[in-house]
């Protein structure tokens, strides 16, 4: 009797997911342990079912299985405790939003201090130069709508930049900058390229311009390895690119080895990007991209440039880039083509998706969980497995959450709709329907 | 209303001819409205009325013949070879066949659209918000706040595009087209798919654009009884060439436009299916 009841639970579609989810664990489990050897064939298997790891990896698989078979139940439990201490039932909305500003900047201020040397540097070079760069991308891909898979290439054309106006690259320049001084140039510099490549390219539909970026990301890596005469090839600039430093009305100050003066530095921008693009978003401008990404042909009869829009949100996009290459040219000093492989474009895009299209949080959160990710897990897992783990993440994550941690009103509302069959939009491209 | 005092033409479509391959869709088409005058274009399904739209806003181009538009007090300007958005500038304004908002931005927001057209905020002045961004999306708000009361949408005001009745997407279909402040508006068969008390109101919304707006109206429209109670003249077309043309009673009676059209029009009656222009 209880035989046949366990028998058809375990038939059931929840039994059946959990069967799957177990199995899946156990692969997962052998697939990360440890080897075998010619003297020793079979201690692969042992040394991951017959150890520990089996149940830590079962244990893991249940609790995932249990998540995401209990969805419902646990949405709606967050539902109801979220509305019971939400802040806004007693504070106006723009002041509760502000507040909370307030305290997520305290925090960023403050937190930095308590932690290691080590996670101070993962603070400056791994999350907030890529902040910055999730956040230029945001504009391109989450605003306007367009897929720009050679974000890179501007990020190292802003470095190139600062290494040739601080001299230190083979080539020299008519006169020498501070690093500070060079902001505007490489600005200019990605800018300028980002309107050459976009000009002729914005014209065509989306898919051209991923493409066309793809292959001028891989131009610009190419050139940098071997036009050894201008950049030095893949061994780098030939002197190292110095250090910020302000030398201005009696005020000497000089950025050095130490992270945390250039945690502030940076903090100080980001913020700063942050409070422009989320004018921007909240403009003219930032309904016109909106407009172009639900309905381009709608969008120009009610007269909006698209092309204009469209090269716009591009140049933004690659002058943020550049800004970033400097600050990162500046605080390494030493760059090399290895920086600005196609691998890096693809991990930016991953950041803006994963944190939620469209959205400046979401850009900031992803670039924040997905750099911390790595160097957080490496103390427990094997080197070479780490990605393995950052990839099961991002899929559990596109498959349960495709419009990421903290989308954008607009993206939601978008995703929501094309689910409820009312209009056609996947997650990046527009909908293309006839006139 | 015809202005009555001669020829004031504001759109002037000349011999127009538009090719898809080898199925002509336009034959030597030739349209003229006068200004304040509200025109309407019927003709069965294929005839080319959308056609004729679409070439009018630029979004296809013909391959001979010419569409001169007039604003008022302005030299004729060509508008063959003109991208959508600078039609859209010139003074023509459009709502589509098959509705096109913005299905995830507000009712607001769609209309702000629109009027953001004639503003001039560039990309910085937006980072900065400086003073004139400022200015000017206090005036964008004032007008879409208008806009709306007049189409009647105004308590919806910040609700999804998407989550309105059929009817109300039509009103701010036009609504978001009077926000780019055009003097002639072409309207895609904007009783389509209303029942009839929407189409009441709709009957009385274009009226009022017309008359008390003063915007000449080019209206496509398949309900007869819509046309005949709204249009001073009626263009008829049919397999891409203009076959009458005429006030609604003498259109009506026409023997080409009972052949081509009523037949037409029996076959909808059977069938109910939505015609495309």
């Amino acid at each position: 009797m209880t035989l046949r009841r366990v028998w058809a639970w375990a038939t059931s579609l929840r039994g059946r997911q959990l069967w799957v989810t177990l199995a899946g664990a156990l692969v997962v489990d052998v697939m990360t342990g440890p080897s075998g050897s010619l003297n020793d064939p079979t201690a692969g298997f042992a040394g991951s079912l017959l150890s520990r790891r089996v149940g830590i990896f079962l244990l893991i698989g249940f609790a995932f299985w249990l998540l995401v078979t209990s969805r419902e139940r646990l949405a709606a439990w967050s539902r109801s405790w979220t509305a019971a201490v939400r802040p806004s039932r007693w504070l106006p909305s723009r002041w509760y939003r502000l507040a909370a500003y307030g305290v997520l900047l305290a925090v960023a201020i403050v937190l930095p201090l308590v932690l290691s040397p080590y996670w101070q540097e993962v603070a400056v070079d791994q999350i907030g130069v890529y902040v910055l760069l999730a956040l230029g991308l945001n504009v391109v891909v989450g605003l306007a709508g367009l897929l720009d898979l050679g974000y890179i290439a501007f990020y190292a054309i802003g470095a190139y930049s600062c290494a040739y106006w601080t001299d230190s690259l083979p080539i020299h320049p008519p006169f020498v900058l501070n690093p500070f001084a060079t902001i505007p140039f490489a600005i200019a510099a990605a800018m300028l390229a980002g309107v050459i490549l976009g000009a002729p390219t914005l014209r065509l539909r989306g898919d051209y311009l991923a493409i066309v970026t793809l292959g001028f990301g891989e131009i610009i890596t190419i050139y940098a390895t071997n036009l050894q005469s201008v950049t030095g090839g893949s061994p780098g600039n030939s002197r190292p690119i110095p250090h910020f430093s302000i030398n201005l009305f009696g005020l000497h100050y000089r950025w050095g080895i130490d992270n945390m003066p250039y945690y502030y530095l940076l903090l100080a921008f980001v913020v700063m990007v942050i409070v422009f693009f989320h004018n921007l978003e909240n403009s003219r401008v930032g309904r016109a991209w909106t407009a172009i990404r639900e309905d381009e042909v709608a969008a120009a009869a009610s007269g909006v440039n698209t092309f204009r829009y469209k090269l716009l949100a591009f140049a933004i996009g690659a002058s943020t880039s550049g800004f970033a290459g400097v600050l990162f040219a500046s605080k390494i000093q030493t760059i090399t083509p290895l920086s600005f492989l196609l691998q890096q474009s693809i991990l930016i895009l991953v950041l803006v998706i994963f944190g939620g299209m469209g959205s400046i949080p979401g850009a900031i959160v992803g670039a924040a969980i997905i750099q911390w990710f790595p160097n957080g897990l490496k103390t427990y897992v094997r080197k070479e497995d780490l990605f393995l783990y950052l990839g099961a993440l991002l899929v559990v994550m596109m498959i349960y959450r495709p419009q990421g941690l903290i989308p954008s009103r607009r993206r939601a509302r978008e995703l929501a709709l094309a689910e409820s069959g009312l209009v056609e939009a996947d997650a990046l491209t527009t909908a293309s329907r006839d006139v | 209303m015809a202005s009555g005092t001669g020829d004031d033409p504001i759109l002037e479509v000349d011999r127009v001819t538009l090719r898809f391959g080898g199925v002509t869709s336009l034959a030597e088409v030739s349209i003229r409205q006068q200004r304040g005058e509200l025109l309407a274009v019927i003709g069965p399904n294929g005839a080319g009325k959308t056609s004729l739209f679409n070439a009018i806003t630029g979004v296809y181009r013909p391959q001979d013949g010419d569409i001169r538009f007039r604003a008022r007090d302005q030299r004729p300007v060509s508008l063959i070879g003109k991208k959508v958005h600078e039609v859209t500038k010139l003074g023509i304004a459009r709502t589509f066949q098959n509705i096109r908002l913005f299905a995830a931005l507000t009712v607001f927001e769609n209309v702000k659209i629109g009027i953001e057209s004639r503003q001039r905020t560039g990309p910085v002045s937006a980072m900065l918000r400086l003073p004139r961004t400022l200015r000017e999306e206090r005036d964008g708000d004032r007008l879409a706040t208008e806009l709306l009361d007049f189409v009647g949408l105004r308590n919806r005001a910040n609700d999804l595009a998407a989550s309105l009745p059929y009817g109300a997407q039509r009103r701010l279909e036009i609504a978001r087209a009077l926000g780019t402040r055009p003097q002639l508006l072409l309207l895609d068969e904007p009783a389509a798919g209303t029942n009839p008390v929407e189409k009441a109101e709709l009957e009385d919304l274009i009226r009022h654009i017309n008359t008390e707006m003063g915007l000449s109206i080019l209206l496509i429209e398949h309900d007869m009884r819509l046309v005949m109670s709204l249009a001073e003249r009626v263009v008829v077309l049919n397999f891409g060439r203009v076959i009458a043309e005429g006030p609604p009673a003498q259109v009506q009676a026409d023997p080409a436009v009972i052949e081509a059209y009523l037949g037409t029009r029996a076959y909808r009656a059977a069938t109910g299916e939505e015609a495309s222009g």
